[in-house]
């Protein structure tokens, strides 16, 4: 049952076959199993319970509230919900609760659907592994898989079997493992630099970023304002759709969502793809993509063609300065969203002292209120709370941010760098304006990398070199999705992605939908962790026409 | 997410102070770390300001007499939305800072005049003037006491013909006679500094009060740098007029600057023009109506309900009215006498049914106890002029029998003697006869 899509479990359900409290129970016993991948910040076991409960009555009244009633979500933990704490896996918001839903989680929750619980990330998220978060690193689940472990056994090791467990990607890797874990089916992620369908590729997901100003950001805890958008994991291109139909619209609470409201949509089936044109931009075929990802690559274009599409190649000619530019602005926005955590509001304060929940509060900042000993004055308070509550990641970026914005850097990098961002938004433009319908390119440079080779490079080399086929997209503020492919030599998930139109994400699913199809990806094999050892999925998805090798 | 109230607010004082209304106007960020500052910075709009190059216009009294008065303009060079801080409460007693953050966040319109004024009384005419277009536009009650107005002072002195010098900027005023002597104090104390060979420092300072001059605030400390950014939140903001107003616009989404200024009330100074073409009143009158929150109202109410000239209504609230309230430090609204009231008093005047001193009398009474009638008062204390004729006629005749000499002197072409003779008959009728009437009657009996 874990393993259908979100579809048929909703039909499930409301024909009877088993009922919210049931499915609810059973993600929580495989969130539980699945403990060690640490993909869970917090359960939300009771409220969950609770919402299964009320979802039942509804079914048996005959009342669904539509495809996501009763089914299991998990949200990423940077996403306010109200009554459990939410942390963004920082020791600065340590026991933070917010008082309020964001918009797309109240949205979820209106729909009946039952929240299993907040899901890890990297700190604030920043970074490209889920690796950098104050409650530890996620592991990809995919370690764990009949697929990989079968592969390495032909290489000899003399290693425990956990050391050398793989990354998630990030930074929504907790929502991706979570989802690839089958502990959910559905969850929020969100995405400034790729950070969606990065991890969605290594963890063999669907991973779903809208065009930005389709879903409301008010509650997603910012990163980068112009930039940030929520994401949708799920295990099937359909499901993204059903839950982004839910998901978009205006928001008065958010100035920068589009104006017309969206209903629900059911995605369309595509039979045909001759009247299709497939962009493959020349800029992304990087010296440092892995000879994988680029056959798996080749033969989607391939693909594409056989079916009577046009698949020409497309140039981006301000890619190469994306990355650049996109750190410039990324850490600029960041040392300002981050000035409101000086340790006072949001909680991180004496532990003697009444945690503050909310702002509007008469606050003794008396000398004697800090977790530090420092009683001098306020501004070394900030600084000495600031320096414990962030990780090196955040700090770093808040004193790069800062430091492009002062008055004698601003037009050179600020300034110069928001021009760029419009070349590179244009060339995007420009590509679609000539017919184009989609852009076919990798989502990460090869499978995902063990932990400890990982870690070899600091977080910002690594954010530099897996955003690279992500981060322009979100420049741009286009759609895109990040579909799984086929397994790597290794036994991984590999993911290519598709860049749409802006606004047209319908259209842009349409022709993903169609492509998960064709390559019949793999359903991962944990035949240790499930109950009784039943499959997971009823039918065996043997490769017929797929990409393997 | 921007409030709809404040960008009307901002477009109405805009379009009341002569500005050029931006139709495109940017937010920015502007960030520094302090207590009462939550989120670590500021949304407000320093790029690109709502409203730009306006002006306003106050009138000064120039040397002692009240009627010469001489109108000064002051530019405005922009008027800008932002968000207010947090309020920071020192106790100095417990040597601790209490923060209040209820207000940080409210939507704040900040005036910025250029230097043109040049005396602290400049600047405090020109901030009564500003309030009260606030007041008649409803922006804000401005009431610098409570805080609804804030005013910072930035002071510099320089020779003339050289460029202006180095400014102090001036806050923590709470009213505008405050800002007036803080102004003149800062004012003598740069003069002060400079001829004696010191230099005036940029620096931030605070009235004191009780010394009556400014201080050094501690908490500033040389310039910052506030790293502005745009404010990624909210998109330029994007006003229109019924020219450019797309069709099919949904009104509530879209502010039409045409539609707020063919809604804008009144201004002070439409309304002073109004009441001298209206009620023939003098110039400085028709200022000192409006200078008290009010009074306005209070002298058209009375206006309404009585036949008196309006010059007799002016000259009766603005001297006895004004004059008692003041005395007993009450505002017009805690005034026990009431707008009906004193018409009916004047009604009384006019019919000369009793004299202007037995009125005055009665007013007395009247603002002493309440629920009284002036009509009830008049009769309780007798007051009523003397209406027979006859009586009248007689009395003016046994005084000009009993004082020859005075009679003699009236003859004689002493201007003065009359009037001797008419406080002789009003005393004779104990003050219960019109001095006018008194007059007429002796003349008439005197002249040959």
């Amino acid at each position: 049952m874990l393993g259908r899509t979100l579809r048929e479990v909703s039909a499930a359900l409301k024909q009877g076959q088993i009922t919210p409290t049931e499915l609810c129970q059973k993600c929580l016993s495989l969130i539980k199993k699945t403990k060690f991948l640490n993909a869970y910040i917090t359960v939300s076991e009771e409220v969950a319970l609770k919402q299964a409960e009320e979802s039942e009555k509804r079914y048996k009244k005959g009342r669904s509230l539509g495809d996501l009633d009763g089914i299991p979500i998990a949200v990423k933990d940077n996403f306010s919900t109200s009554g459990i704490e939410t942390t963004c896996a920082s020791n600065m918001l340590k026991g933070y609760v917010p008082p309020y839903n964001a918009t797309v989680v109240q949205k979820l929750l209106d729909q009946g659907a039952v929240l299993m619980g907040k899901t890890n990330l990297d700190e604030f998220a920043m970074g490209s592994g889920s690796t950098d978060g104050a409650f530890g690193p996620v592991k990809n689940p995919w370690s764990y898989s009949k697929q990989y472990r079968e592969k390495r056994k032909q290489k000899p090791h003399g290693e425990k079997e956990d050391s050398d467990w793989l990354i998630t990607g990030g930074s929504s890797g907790g929502s991706a493992a979570a989802v690839a874990a089958f502990t959910c089916f559905a969850a929020l992620g969100s995405d400034t630099g790729g950070s969606t369908r990065n991890p969605a590729a290594h963890c063999g997901v669907v991973g779903f970023k809208p065009s930005y100003g389709l879903v409301s950001r008010h509650g997603l805890i910012p990163l980068v304002n112009s930039m940030d958008v929520p994401g949708i994991l799920t295990r099937c291109v359909d499901d993204a759709a059903i839950v982004l139909g839910m998901l978009a619209g205006h928001d008065p609470k958010d100035s920068t969502t589009i104006q017309d409201p969206v209903k629900p949509f059911t995605l369309p089936t595509l039979t045909d793809v001759s009247k299709l044109c497939i962009g493959i931009p020349k800029e992304y075929l990087a010296p440092e993509l892995s000879g994988e990802v680029r056959s798996f690559w080749s033969k989607a274009a391939n693909l594409f063609e056989s079916e009577g599409a046009k698949v020409i190649e497309v140039s981006l000619p301000h890619t190469s300065y994306s990355i650049v530019c996109y750190h410039v602005l990324c850490t600029s926005e960041v040392a300002s969203n981050m000035a409101r955590f000086d340790g006072l509001e949001y909680v991180l304060g004496d532990k003697e002292e009444e945690p503050l929940r909310t702002v509007s509060q008469n606050v003794n900042i008396g000398q004697k209120c800090h977790r530090c000993d420092i009683n001098v004055s306020t501004e070394a308070m900030y600084a000495a709370t600031r320096r414990e509550g962030f990780n090196d990641v955040v700090r770093g970026r808040i004193l790069a941010g800062n430091f492009f914005l002062l008055k004698e850097n601003y037009e050179n990098y600020f300034i110069k760098a928001q021009k760029v961002r419009r070349l590179i938004a244009n060339d995007f433009v420009k590509v679609f304006n000539s017919g184009v319908d989609v852009l076919l390119t990798p989502t990460t440079l090869r499978g995902a990398a063990p932990y400890l080779e990982f870690i070899k490079e600091d977080n910002r080399t690594r954010s530099a070199e897996d955003d690279i086929f992500t981060q322009a997209v979100n420049m741009a503020g286009l759609p895109a999705v990040s579909v799984p492919v086929a397994l790597s030599n290794l036994g991984l998930p590999i993911g290519l992605q598709f860049i749409g139109r802006a606004f047209c994400d319908q259209q842009l699913l349409k022709i993903a939908k169609w492509f998960e199809k064709q390559v019949q990806f793999p359903v991962i094999q944990l035949q240790e962790l499930m109950d009784d050892g039943s499959s997971i999925s009823e039918i065996e998805k043997l490769a017929s026409v797929s990409l393997k090798h | 997410v921007l409030n709809r109230r404040c960008v009307e607010a901002a477009v109405m004082t805009g379009l009341a102070l002569n500005c050029r209304i931006n139709k495109k106007s940017l937010f920015d960020r502007k960030h520094y770390f302090y207590a009462d500052l939550p989120a670590g910075y500021q949304i407000t709009q320093q790029r690109l300001p709502i409203a730009v190059n306006g002006s306003l216009a106050y009138s000064v009294c120039v040397g002692k007499k009240p009627s010469r008065v001489i109108t000064k303009t002051v530019r405005i060079k922009q008027i800008q939305l932002e968000q207010d801080s947090g309020k920071s409460l020192h106790d100095e007693l417990r040597s601790q800072t209490l923060i209040d953050l209820n207000r940080a966040g409210v939507g704040l319109l900040e005036v910025v005049l250029e230097p043109d004024m040049s005396c602290g009384e400049e600047a405090a005419t020109a901030v009564r003037e500003l309030q009260l277009i606030l007041q008649a536009l409803g922006t804000s009650r401005a009431n610098m006491a409570e805080g609804q107005l804030r005013v910072d002072a930035n002071v510099s002195v320089h020779h003339p013909g050289e460029p202006l010098g180095v400014r102090t900027e001036v806050k923590n005023l709470n009213s505008a006679k405050f800002l007036a002597k803080a102004i003149d104090s800062e004012i003598e104390r740069q003069i002060h500094e400079l001829e004696n060979g010191r230099e005036i420092l940029n620096e931030t300072r605070s009235f004191d009060y009780k010394l009556g001059c400014t201080m050094p605030m501690r908490d500033k400390e040389g310039k910052q740098d506030y790293r502005f950014m745009p404010e990624p939140n909210l998109p330029p903001l994007l006003l229109y007029d019924t020219e450019s107003l797309p069709p099919g616009a949904d009104p509530q989404q879209v502010i039409n600057i045409d539609w707020i200024r063919e809604r804008l009330p009144e201004l002070p100074s439409e309304t002073r023009e109004r009441l001298i073409q209206q009620y023939g009143i003098l110039p400085e009158h028709s200022f000192a109506l409006l200078n008290e929150v009010g009074l306005l109202e209070f002298f058209q109410n009375v206006i309404k309900e009585t036949r008196a000239e309006p010059k007799k209504v002016t000259s009766w609230v603005l001297n006895i009215f004004l004059g008692f309230l003041k005395q007993q430090n009450l505002a017009v609204n805690e005034s026990p006498v009431t707008p009906s009231a004193l018409a009916e008093l004047l009604n009384l005047l006019d019919r000369k049914a009793i004299s202007s001193t037995a009125a005055k009398q009665v007013f007395e009474e009247l603002w002493r106890s309440e629920g009284k009638t002036p009509s009830q008062i008049v009769s309780e204390k007798q007051l009523e002029l003397m209406q027979d004729q006859e009586a009248l006629e007689r009395a003016c005749h046994t005084v000009m029998e009993g004082h020859p000499q005075v009679v003699m002197d009236v003859k004689r072409g002493n201007p003065r003697a009359i009037n001797k003779l008419i406080g002789l008959v009003r005393k004779a009728t104990l003050s219960r006869a019109d001095p006018t009437a008194i007059k007429e009657i002796l003349e008439r009996k005197l002249s040959p």
